[in-house]
C-alpha cells in the first residue's frame, strides 16, 4: 500500500490501476456489447442523432442464435475442446517426465539438452508450420484433429518442460533423498512426494498449454480446410468473414463463447496458478 | 543394528577429490560424529553411506555386507537432514508412516509404530498437523520419529541441529543422546560444531579438505590432538599458538620468542629434542593459562598486555598480547582485569603441547 497524503495514493495508485484496469477490460466490453447490439444499431453511422457506441437500448440474443444455429460453432468449440485438452495431456505427461530429468538426474550432455529444448521453444511458429506442413501432409494426417494434436505439443512441451524444470529445482532434493531411504524407488519418491508437491506448478503447466493450444491459430489455419474440423479462432474469422462482409455481431457472439472456457480453466484455479508461478514450497 | 566399516573411500567431483582415503571402523551401537569446518568432505562421506552420492573408489559395509552397489532403500539405514525433509503434503502421521508404508508394513503395525515413536519423542498431540504447523523444534522430532519408526541398522545425521536456534539446540541434543541410549542403534552424525560431537559422540572424527585428521574419543582429542587442525578445532575457545624456536640452557629445552620464554617440562623436552634450534608452534589451551601468582615459577610464565576482557559469569576471557601473539587465556572470574592492564600468567606445564611448524603434527 503506498503511504502517505492522500492525494498521493490517488495519482499514484487508484488512477493508474483504474486506467490499466478500464483499458484490459474494454475490449471484453466491447465484445460483449457488439454480441448483444442488433443489426439496425451496428450498421448506424456515427453522425445519426440515436447514435450510442457505449451500450444498446435493444439488446438481442439474435446474433447468438444465428452462431449456434447458422454455423458450425459448436462444431467448432468440441474440435477446439478436444484438441486442446488431448495435446495439452500429452505436453504435460512428457513436460513432467523431460521436467524431472532436466531437474534431478545426472547424466552427460543433460545441461545442453535442456538449452536444446528450449531453443525449440524460440523457433517461432510461423517458420515452424512450413516443415511441419510437408510432414502432415506425408503422414496424411491433413485436415484431421490429430495433425493439431501432434503439432501443438512441438511447442508446449518444451514450454511445460521449462516451467516444471523451474519448479522441481525450487523443491528441497533432500524431500526425494529422504523418501528414497525411507523405501521408495526414484519412481515411487516421483508419484508419492515430488509430483503432489508440485501440483501448482502442474496446474499452472496445464493451464498454459490448455489456452496456448485453444488460442493456436496458425497451425490450425494451415493444416485444417474443411469447415467441420476447424477450431474456433480459425473457424470464426474464416466462415464469418465471407468476402468483405464482416457479421460483427456473430464474430463477437463466437469470441465472446469462445474465450469463456478459457476464462473458466484461469477463475478456477487461480490459487494453484499463482502459486505454480511465483514457485514456492515450504516444508 | 550393525557395524558400519568404511574401506579406503575415495570420492571426487570433477575437479575437486572430496572424500580422500577415508577408513572408519564404527562398532555395533557406537555414537560416530564426524566434524570438520564446511567442504571437509564429512557429509559426503555420510551421503556415500546413505547411497545418495556415488562412490568412486573404496568399500561401504553395513553389517557384513557390501552396499558399494545398492539403492539407499535397501540398505536398511534411516536418515534426518538438517532442513528436516518433511513431506510439506503429508501429516506428521502420514510422515513418519512413509516408510512403513513403502515397505508394505500392515495398517495395525504401522499405527502401533508410529505411536510408539511419537510416544518417545512427545509429538502424540501434533500427529494430524501437516508440517508447516509446527515449529522448528517440533519438525525436528517428527523427522526423528520419522527415522525410529522403522527400526534401521543405522542412523545417518546431516547436522540436523543447525537449523534450530541455540537453546533449542542443546535441548534437542541431550534428546538426541538420551534416544540413541535408549534405542543403540548405530548412528552416524554430521556436524560442523565441535561442541555437538564433543558431547554426543563415543568417538570423533576429525576431517579436513578429505582427509581424516584424528579419529578418538573426546577427551583423547581435547588432550591429545594429533595436529594443529585438530588442536584448534576441538575446544571453545579456541587453543591458542604462538610460533617459538626452541634453544637448550642449563641442561633444559626451552621455547622462546619475543614475548616469552617458557621451560619445557622435562616429560615433553624428550620429544622436542630433535627440534633444538629450529622453529616450531607451541599451542595452549585458553583454561591452561591463569594469573600468576608469586609462587609461580618464573620459567613457566607469560608477560601479557590485556587487550579485551570478556565477561562470561562463570569465567572471564581475557584477549592478551603476548610479545608478537595474541593469545586468549580463560581466568577465574574474581579476576578484575582492565584493558591495557599489564599481566603475568602462568601455563601449565602438563599440558603444553608442541606442533611441528612445516607438517602440523603433534610433536
Amino acid at each position: 500500500m503506498i503511504e502517505g497524503a492522500k492525494w498521493k495514493r490517488w495519482v499514484f495508485f487508484y488512477i493508474p490501476l483504474s486506467a490499466f484496469v478500464v483499458s484490459l477490460l474494454f475490449p471484453f466490453y466491447w465484445m460483449a456489447v457488439t454480441t448483444v447490439r442488433p443489426d439496425s444499431e451496428l450498421y448506424r453511422p456515427w453522425m445519426a442523432p440515436n447514435y450510442t457506441p457505449f451500450w444498446t437500448t435493444r439488446p438481442t440474443l439474435e446474433h447468438v442464435r444465428g452462431l449456434l444455429e447458422e454455423t458450425l460453432f459448436s462444431t467448432w468449440m468440441w474440435n477446439t475442446m478436444f484438441i486442446a485438452i488431448v495435446s495439452t495431456l500429452i505436453s504435460l505427461f512428457c513436460g513432467l517426465l523431460a521436467g524431472y530429468a532436466l531437474s534431478r538426474l545426472k547424466f552427460r550432455f543433460a545441461g545442453s539438452l535442456g538449452t536444446g529444448i528450449f531453443i525449440t521453444y524460440l523457433v517461432p511458429q510461423t517458420l515452424l508450420f512450413i516443415p511441419l506442413a510437408d510432414i502432415i501432409r506425408n503422414f496424411r494426417l491433413g485436415d484431421s484433429p490429430w495433425a493439431l494434436i501432434l503439432t501443438y505439443p512441438t511447442f508446449l512441451i518444451p514450454f511445460c518442460t521449462w516451467l516444471l524444470m523451474g519448479y522441481f529445482k525450487a523443491i528441497p532434493r533432500e524431500l526425494e533423498e529422504c523418501a528414497r531411504i525411507d523405501g521408495a524407488s526414484r519412481w515411487k519418491a516421483m508419484v508419492y512426494i515430488i509430483f503432489p508437491i508440485a501440483v501448482p506448478g502442474i496446474l499452472s503447466a496445464g493451464i498454459f498449454a490448455f489456452t496456448l493450444s485453444w488460442n493456436e491459430f496458425i497451425y490450425a489455419l494451415v493444416f485444417i480446410s474443411s469447415p467441420a474440423q476447424k477450431t474456433v479462432p480459425v473457424g470464426v474469422t474464416s466462415e464469418l468473414i465471407r468476402g468483405d462482409v464482416f457479421y460483427w455481431g456473430q464474430l463477437m457472439a463466437g469470441a465472446l463463447l469462445g474465450s469463456i472456457p478459457v476464462a473458466f480453466v484461469y477463475s478456477f484455479f487461480v490459487e494453484h496458478y499463482v502459486a505454480g508461478l511465483t514457485g514456492s514450497v515450504k516444508g | 543394528m550393525a557395524p558400519v566399516h568404511i574401506r579406503q573411500l575415495n570420492k571426487k567431483f570433477d575437479e575437486v577429490h572430496a572424500v580422500n582415503n577415508v577408513n572408519l571402523e564404527i562398532h555395533d551401537q557406537e555414537f560416530v560424529v564426524l566434524v570438520g569446518p564446511s567442504g571437509c568432505g564429512k557429509t559426503t562421506t555420510l551421503r556415500m553411506v546413505a547411497g545418495l552420492e556415488s562412490i568412486t573408489s573404496g568399500e561401504v559395509l553395513i553389517g557384513d555386507k557390501v552396499v558399494n552397489d545398492l539403492a539407499p532403500m535397501d540398505r536398511d539405514i534411516a536418515m534426518v537432514f538438517q532442513n528436516y525433509a518433511l513431506y510439506p503434503h503429508m501429516s506428521v502421521y502420514d510422515n513418519m508412516a512413509f516408510g512403513l508404508k513403502m515397505r508394505k508394513f500392515d495398517r495395525a503395525e504401522i499405527a502401533k509404530r508410529v505411536q510408539e515413536a511419537a510416544g518417545i519423542l512427545g509429538i502424540e498431540a501434533l500427529l494430524k498437523r501437516k508440517p508447516r504447523q509446527l515449529s522448528g523444534g517440533q519438525r525436528q522430532r517428527v523427522a526423528l520419529g520419522r527415522a525410529i519408526v522403522r527400526h534401521p541398522q543405522v542412523f545417518l545425521f546431516d547436522e540436523p541441529l543447525s537449523n534450530l536456534d541455540a537453546k533449542l539446540r542443546v535441548q534437542m541434543r541431550v534428546e538426541i543422546k538420551k534416544l540413541h541410549d535408549r534405542l543403540g542403534t548405530t548412528a552416524i552424525y554430521v556436524t560442523h560444531d565441535q561442541v555437538e560431537a564433543m558431547t554426543l559422540g563415543d568417538r570423533v572424527v576429525v576431517m579436513k579438505d578429505g582427509f581424516v585428521q584424528q579419529v578418538g574419543e573426546p577427551l583423547e582429542l581435547y588432550n591429545t590432538p594429533a595436529n594443529r587442525f585438530v588442536a584448534g578445532f576441538i575446544g571453545s575457545p579456541a587453543m591458542n599458538f604462538a610460533p617459538v624456536t626452541v634453544s637448550e640452557a642449563n641442561g633444559a629445552l626451552w621455547a622462546s620468542n619475543e614475548g616469552m620464554r617458557i621451560k619445557v617440562p622435562a616429560e615433553i623436552a624428550a620429544r622436542l629434542k630433535p627440534y633444538t634450534g629450529k622453529e616450531c608452534v607451541l599451542g595452549v589451551r585458553p583454561e591452561d593459562l591463569r594469573v600468576a601468582n608469586a609462587t609461580d615459577p618464573p620459567e613457566l610464565n607469560l608477560d601479557a598486555e590485556v587487550e579485551v576482557v570478556e565477561q562470561l559469569g562463570s569465567e572471564v576471557l581475557l584477549d592478551v598480547k603476548v610479545g608478537p601473539t595474541t593469545m586468549v587465556a580463560a581466568v577465574e572470574p574474581t579476576v578484575r582485569a582492565k584493558i591495557r592492564d599489564h599481566l603475568r600468567l602462568a601455563v601449565n606445564p602438563e599440558r603444553l603441547h608442541f606442533f611441528d611448524a612445516a607438517t602440523e603434527a603433534a610433536i
